[in-house]
């Protein structure tokens, strides 16, 4: 299995942002998006996941295999940890969360309400969410945002494991997470001409 | 489906939750219109059905704001439209559990108003049936303009605006037949029409609803 995006561009709020993008990706590997602020990598990955779609270009292999980790958890406050590991993986017809619980160290946290954690356990728990979709590519966006050094390195061990066990994983990221192996892909290069691809649009009504 | 269900249902009931805002809403409307109107017991009676029906309209209105507006906010969205149940299906479910804080709470209160407003004996069983009948049709209607205006930011007065219209269909038919039943009349004819507009909600409206959501959270 494999994720291949050939000739993709993807546009914010009507305007083109980044335009060629071409690259595949193969079962034990990850990819780490890079480039500056504003240069395209949430638009891309949120089309990738299916969330937009693309203005040009093909996504093969994405359908029913993405797990998404954006800029928000996906957590109710008034819900335990376990209750929100518990709901999302009901979502995507499973059962076990003790190996996520487990893998970011949340068993002590599992019956506190998600409202009463920190920025960074809240964003453990939010990880932890991909590990219980059982899905076999994981889309991260700045999965690092709040987390403390020791559970950065939980992270990165999570994600190796997933790759170790034939997973795929797409970041979008500017710190170093260790993963020496991983194909780093830089966005810059790619931005799309302000012209580009001039009348395609991403709006709904126009 | 089930487990989006109970989430949503355990969520409405927990604290913060919104659960009885609608009831409270339409308990306060209701007690108060005897005093605005006056020791008038004709009067009452006549206008009790039309008065229970647009409590109940007007209480489901006012907890659409949140139906998806907090999902959306702490990306639970996001999650859902990349989920392998469909957004047709989590919509529809979404309006369920809506209608059963908001809409099944108005339906087993409302006879009990009844009795504040002076509705006649006779009309209180076609009430319930009227409103358990119409406000399924409430609830997939506000879903519906819930996901058109749930990316913008203090989005309820527009939602409002866009619902109200396709409101009133289902106010007419309903408060109609309440209407006739309590005056002893043939209520046939809108309770079939009523049926009509919620089943059509419940048949269509989750697509619809996926169809705008899916833009709106572009």
């Amino acid at each position: 299995m494999e994720l291949r995006l050939s000739d993709i561009a993807v546009a914010r709020g009507g305007v083109p942002v980044l335009s060629g993008v071409s690259f595949t990706l193969t079962a034990g590997a990850a990819m780490i998006l890079r480039g500056p602020n504003g240069s395209g990598k949430t638009t891309l990955l949120r089309t990738i996941v299916g969330l937009q779609p693309p203005l040009a270009g093909k996504i093969e292999g994405a359908a029913d295999t993405v797990a998404y980790a954006g800029h928000a958890d996906g957590l109710k406050a008034m819900l335990s940890v376990a209750e929100n590991l518990t709901f999302w993986a009901a979502v995507y017809g499973r059962r076990d969360i003790d190996a996520a619980l487990e893998a970011y160290a949340l068993a002590p946290l599992a019956d506190r309400l998600a409202g009463t954690l920190s920025a960074g356990q809240k964003r453990r728990a939010g990880l932890a969410r991909l590990m219980v979709t059982g899905r076999p590519i994981w889309v991260l966006d700045e999965p690092t945002v709040s987390l403390d050094v020791d559970a950065v390195k939980l992270f990165a061990d999570a994600v190796r494991a997933h790759l170790r066990a034939g997973g795929m994983a797409l970041l979008a990221t500017h710190i170093d997470l260790g993963l020496t192996d991983a194909q780093v892909l830089d966005v810059t290069p790619l931005r799309a001409a302000p012209t580009a691809l001039y009348g395609a649009s991403d709006e709904a009504f126009l | 489906m089930i487990a989006l269900l109970i989430r949503d249902l355990r969520l409405a009931f927990r604290a913060g939750g919104g659960f009885g805002l609608g009831l409270a809403f339409f308990l306060i409307l209701v007690v108060l219109v005897p005093f605005s109107v006056g020791p008038q017991s004709a009067l009452l009676s006549s206008i009790a059905p039309g008065v229970l029906w647009l409590g109940a309209l007007l209480a489901c209105l006012l907890s659409l704001d949140r139906l998806l507006a907090l999902d959306f906010e702490d990306g639970t969205l996001d999650v859902l439209a990349s989920a392998p149940l469909p957004l047709e299906a989590a919509l529809a479910v979404k309006g369920f559990a809506h209608w059963i804080t908001t809409g099944l709470p108005l339906v087993i209160a409302a006879p009990f108003l009844g009795v504040l407003l002076n509705l006649p004996p006779e009309g209180f069983g076609w009430l319930v049936i009227s409103l358990m009948l119409g406000t399924p049709a409430l609830s997939m209607i506000g879903c519906f303009g819930a996901a058109l205006t749930v990316g913008i930011k203090r989005g309820g007065l527009l939602m409002s605006l866009l619902v109200l219209p396709l409101y009133v269909p289902t106010l007419i038919f309903g408060a109609e037949a309440a209407r006739r039943g309590a005056i002893g009349m043939d209520v046939e004819t809108p309770l079939f029409l009523l049926a009509g507009i919620s089943l059509g909600s419940l048949a269509l409206l989750p697509f619809a609803a996926a169809a705008a959501l899916r833009m709106t959270i572009r």
